[in-house]
């Protein structure tokens, strides 16, 4: 990573150099730290940093899957395990360091393994498959991630640190003791004060874990997380000068002890200490650059602050966090009933931050940090700061407070000040400002800070976020939502008259038509609905590429009778459509005209079925799996399930289209966890997930509660649904949608599970509404003569579209290209 | 003068489209009764999309101009020039009128 970040440096600076680059990894460099990800389905596309092609744009000379074996200092080469020499003027050395591995006694054994590389995770992965019990050994920072990801592999997860406290180096105590409830209630074991003396066979698992005090612990695999150690024997060799306990010695000019070396990064050791972060990394980088040119600038320490999210547990660190200064005074806060724990660490006087821990809310860790950092005087009463406020007020530092200097992001270095300049450059939202400076793309931890920043000074200069619906309406949709509610008002014109102008467009039209089916749920072809639809809610079914339509009845869970499935055949094979199984388990009959469409919605509806609102922003399908009815390993009925969710929801219409599953186990053959809304049996009911996505950028979902009953189930989504509908905008998937909540998941939960708006009752009231006035519009449509006058194709003749075309292909019917249309022998097809 | 009858106002949809056969060409028909000139005639072919649809697209306005939105791609077309706002092309416009209860091609 900092090798990447030096060669970065080095080519986008005006010194002229040829780099050669010599990796022992086969990949290029890539993103260690976001490296658990892989875990949630990332590929190692997607943490590369650098790629073969970017180094041959940078005419850098790059060679991976080769460690290089020797420094040849003398004549200034280095010689690579492969054989090969290259000769050099300066040598940056950036290794990084290896997992420690404590030399317990069948530390060796197959399925005991290291958290490191892209290649560790295939193991672990490849380990864990399958079986029941991961162990960590070591309950640091990485240690706990790691139980993370084995948790998220399915086993059930232990943690064995030799220490008495988790995360000893950033925790003091109370923290630590904080952290363990929290992690030990998400249904990590936690064992502390344990020293393995021995890994045997197991008895019943694959290994067996022997400790100091006796006891023992079944596993079928270990994952070591007890620390790293720097690679440095290439220097040792080479005699250059290592630190005490390891490392590869520089001074603040990230020299090493031969003039013409260097070290940077995790291998690298200054006055004893070894950074081992990506942010203190990637300043030496930079110190060792500026080596090469005039003005040179030195290393001299960094902050080691961290923010992090462990298993779901906000954990926070800053300076000094255990008051381990002489003239530290703390103040401590904890509360036991919500979890939360805060130290704060200040000079005797008061008047300084020294540093403090935070876990269980690191709300507060954005103000400490930037008191912190830039020497700030605190205000008269520093315990505020970590105080629950009793007001609702708390005296946060605002982002017009900072000085320029105050480093916003310090992963990518960038300053309160390059915010201001990227502002005055043109950049107006969080967004631009982040292309441009790069804050917030390393760890992300400093996004709140970032937005905070960026809208102050957007306020300050009388600029506000354009948040138009459009040029109708200087409202948001959920603005708009809330009036048309609070004011009763019915149709667009009201709406675009009372609170808008023009004649409205392609967005505000859709939006309020989908915002006044929520609240009223009249059926879209009243008329003073249809001129609000885009064509697919007009004539009820998707227009194709031709303008002929495609026709997809609803299939609840995907379960279909016989007779349904040869009615289908039948109706395709009369109109002659072209059938296809779709992605959501249901059947699309494509290239329908529209004048036939009320008819073969006729026959169609003759055999049972309804409108599966393809067309329509709302409920699409809810997939399921087959369940416990049939599969062996089922724990409830799936399906069964399924019909009755896809049977409640159907026909709301919402912001954006939205999708459910439903599997019978953990399993997950319906792949819930990538719907809006997501159920997974569990023996003792349903764990209920939310916000996934699949589509162009795919979210997996988030648990929000575990081990439902049906009743609680309806409940849950039923308020997040209509929660999701009145405040989402328009066109947001659920996905973005909790995005872009403020306060996320957790004000989520709040929300629906602990009601802390007090709206729950009339969320129920709205969905109870839409599930009691439920019509399939088709049937409406196809008993209302007046409705169905649209579907003609001329008003005054009955001729069909002479531009509809169509060819055989594989037995089907399919749409003509425009090189076939010129030819009128084809046209025989139709 | 001679006005040729091409449909009657119940045939037409308010503020939406039909599409209507005119000496054998395919013309979109919109019918906004809250507007002066009440109704507009443009190609109901797409340029864009190459489909015959511009009779189900979606009306509004951009500033001062009534638009007719395609409905495969979006683009924006002026309900009384025909002129594509987005992209350099025009639907044809036809001269239309109601007289009585009767749409009639003026001539
Ligand atoms: C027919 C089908 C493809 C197929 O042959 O399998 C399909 C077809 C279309 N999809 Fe899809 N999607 C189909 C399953 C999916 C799935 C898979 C699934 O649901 O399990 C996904 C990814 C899952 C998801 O939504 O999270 C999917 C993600 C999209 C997206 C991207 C949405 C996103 O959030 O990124 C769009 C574009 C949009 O909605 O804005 C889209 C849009 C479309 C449209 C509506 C594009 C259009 O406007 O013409 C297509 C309409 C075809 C039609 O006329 O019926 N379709 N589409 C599938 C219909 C399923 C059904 O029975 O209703
Ligand atoms: C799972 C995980 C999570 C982390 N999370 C965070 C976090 O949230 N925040 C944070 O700041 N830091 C985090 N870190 C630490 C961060 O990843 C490291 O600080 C960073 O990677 C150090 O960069 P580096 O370039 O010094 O070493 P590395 O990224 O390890 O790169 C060194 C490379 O050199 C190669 N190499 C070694 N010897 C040779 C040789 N002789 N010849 C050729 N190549 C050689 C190695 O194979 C390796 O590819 C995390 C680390 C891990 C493993
Ligand atoms: S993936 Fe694209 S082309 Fe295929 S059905 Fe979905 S929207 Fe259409
Ligand atoms: S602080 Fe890590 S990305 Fe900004």
């Amino acid at each position: 990573m900092v090798g990447h970040h030096y060669v970065e440096t080095l080519v986008k600076s005006d010194i002229n150099a040829d780099i050669t680059i010599i990796g022992g990894e086969t990949r290029p460099a890539y993103d260690r730290v976001h490296l658990s990800e892989v875990f949630d389905g990332k590929g190692p596309e997607d943490l590369a940093m650098g790629s073969r092609e970017q180094y041959e744009e940078w005419g850098v000379d790059a060679h991976f899957g080769d460690f290089a074996k020797t420094i040849d200092r003398d004549n200034q080469k280095v010689i690579t395990e492969g054989g090969q020499a290259f000769a050099y003027d300066k040598l940056v050395l950036a290794t990084g360091s290896y997992p420690f591995i404590p030399p317990i006694p069948g530390h060796d054994q197959e399925h005991c393994l290291a958290y490191r590389t892209i290649d560790d995770l295939a193991e672990i992965k490849a380990s864990a498959k399958g079986k029941k019990i991961g162990v960590v050994v070591g309950g640091g920072l990485l240690g706990l991630e790691c139980a993370n990801a084995l948790k998220n592999l399915g086993l059930e997860a232990h943690v064995v640190e030799f220490a008495p406290g988790l995360m000893g180096v950033q925790l003091d105590d109370g923290g630590s003791e904080m952290l363990r409830r929290k992690i030990e209630a998400l249904g990590v074991n936690v064992h502390t004060s344990k020293a393995t003396q021995k890994i045997v066979k197991g008895d019943e698992l694959r290994l067996k874990m022997e400790f100091a005090d006796e006891t023992e612990l079944e596993t079928d695999m270990i994952v070591f997380s007890a620390g790293i150690r720097p690679y440095d024997q290439l220097a040792r060799d080479a005699d250059l000068k290592v630190g005490e306990r390891g490392g590869i010695e520089i001074d603040y000019q990230c020299k090493t002890s031969d003039e013409n070396i260097f070290a940077i990064g995790e291998c690298a050791v200054l006055g004893n200490f070894i950074y081992g972060l990506v942010a203190p990394g990637y300043r030496m980088a930079e110190a060792a650059v500026s080596q090469l040119s005039e003005d040179r600038t030195s290393f001299t320490g960094a902050d080691m602050s961290t923010k992090l999210k462990l298993l779901g547990v906000d954990v926070g660190s800053v300076g000094d966090a255990k008051g381990q200064a002489e003239d530290s005074r703390a103040f401590i806060y904890s509360d036991e009933r919500n979890d939360v724990y805060k130290r704060l660490n200040v000079s005797s006087d008061g008047k300084k931050v020294l540093g403090a821990t935070l876990v269980g809310d690191t709300e507060d860790y954005d103000t400490l940090l930037q008191y912190y950092l830039n020497d700030m005087e605190l205000p008269d009463s520093p315990e505020n700061l970590i105080l629950p406020a009793s007001d609702g007020e708390k005296p946060a530092l605002g982002a017009d407070a900072l000085p320029m200097g105050a480093t916003i992001c310090s992963c990518l270095n960038v300053s309160k000040g390059d915010v201001v300049e990227a502002i005055d450059g043109g950049c107006l939202t969080v967004a631009d400002v982040k292309g441009c400076t790069k804050a917030g793309s390393g760890c992300g931890g400093c996004a709140a800070l970032l937005k905070n920043v960026v809208d102050a000074e957007l306020n300050s200069r009388g600029l506000e976020v354009n948040t138009d619906l459009c040029e109708h309406f200087s409202h948001t949709r959920q603005e708009l939502f809330t009036i048309a509610q609070a004011s009763q008002i019915q149709t667009f014109d009201e709406l675009i008259e009372k609170h808008g102008h023009g004649k409205g467009c392609d967005i505000c039209k859709p939006a309020v038509a989908s915002i006044m089916a929520s609240l009223w749920n009249d059926h879209v072809l009243e008329s003073d609905l249809v001129p609000l639809q885009d064509t697919n809610d007009t004539f009820m079914a998707n227009m194709q590429k031709d303008g002929t339509y495609s026709v997809v009845p609803r299939v609840p869970g995907g379960e279909i009778l016989p007779d349904q499935l040869i009615v289908l055949g039948e109706v395709a094979k009369k109109y002659n459509l072209y059938s296809k199984i779709t992605g959501g388990q249901r059947v699309d009959l494509f290239g329908a005209r529209m004048n036939d469409l009320p008819n073969i919605w006729g026959e169609l509806i003759d055999a049972g079925f309804e409108t599966g609102h393809a067309y329509a922003k709302a409920l699409r399908t809810v997939k399921s799996c087959v369940g416990s009815t049939w599969c062996r390993y089922g724990v409830q009925d799936s399906v069964g399930q399924a019909i009755d969710l896809e049977n409640r929801y159907k026909g709301l219409r919402a912001p954006h289209k939205f999708k459910m599953g439903v599997s019978g186990c953990t399993r997950e053959c319906a792949e819930a966890q990538s719907k809006d809304i997501g159920v997974i049996a569990t023996e003792n009911g349903w764990n209920l997930y939310v916000c996934g996505n699949g589509g162009m950028k795919p979210r997996h979902a988030d648990l929000f509660a575990t081990d439902l009953d049906t009743e609680t189930l309806y409940k849950y989504i039923d308020r997040v649904l209509m929660f999701y509908v009145r405040t989402a905008d328009r066109l947001q998937r659920t996905s973005t949608w909790l995005e872009n909540l403020e306060g996320g998941l957790d004000y989520l939960k709040e929300v629906v599970i602990e009601d802390k708006l007090g709206i729950c009752a009339d969320l129920e009231k709205q969905m109870q509404h839409v599930i009691d006035t439920y019509q399939c519009e088709w049937k409406t449509a196809i008993n209302n003569t007046e409705k169905l006058k649209r579907f003609r194709q001329f008003v005054n003749s009955e001729q069909e579209d002479s531009n509809v075309l169509f060819v055989e292909e594989r037995g089907q019917i399919r749409p003509a290209t425009e090189t076939e249309k010129q030819r009128p022998e084809l046209k025989a097809v139709v | 003068m001679t006005n040729n009858v091409i449909c009657q106002t119940r045939d037409l949809v308010e503020n939406s489209g039909v599409c209507a056969l005119i000496n054998n060409e395919q013309v979109a028909l919109f019918y906004l009764p809250n507007t002066e000139q009440k109704i507009f005639a443009v190609g109901n072919w797409d340029p864009f999309g190459k489909a015959n649809v511009m009779s189900r697209g979606l009306i509004g306005s951009i500033g001062d101009e009534l638009v007719v939105f395609s409905p495969l791609y979006k683009q924006r077309f002026s309900l009384a020039t025909g002129q594509c706002l987005d992209e350099d092309a025009a639907l044809p416009t036809y001269n239309v009128a109601i007289e009585n209860d009767d749409v009639v091609l003026v001539s």
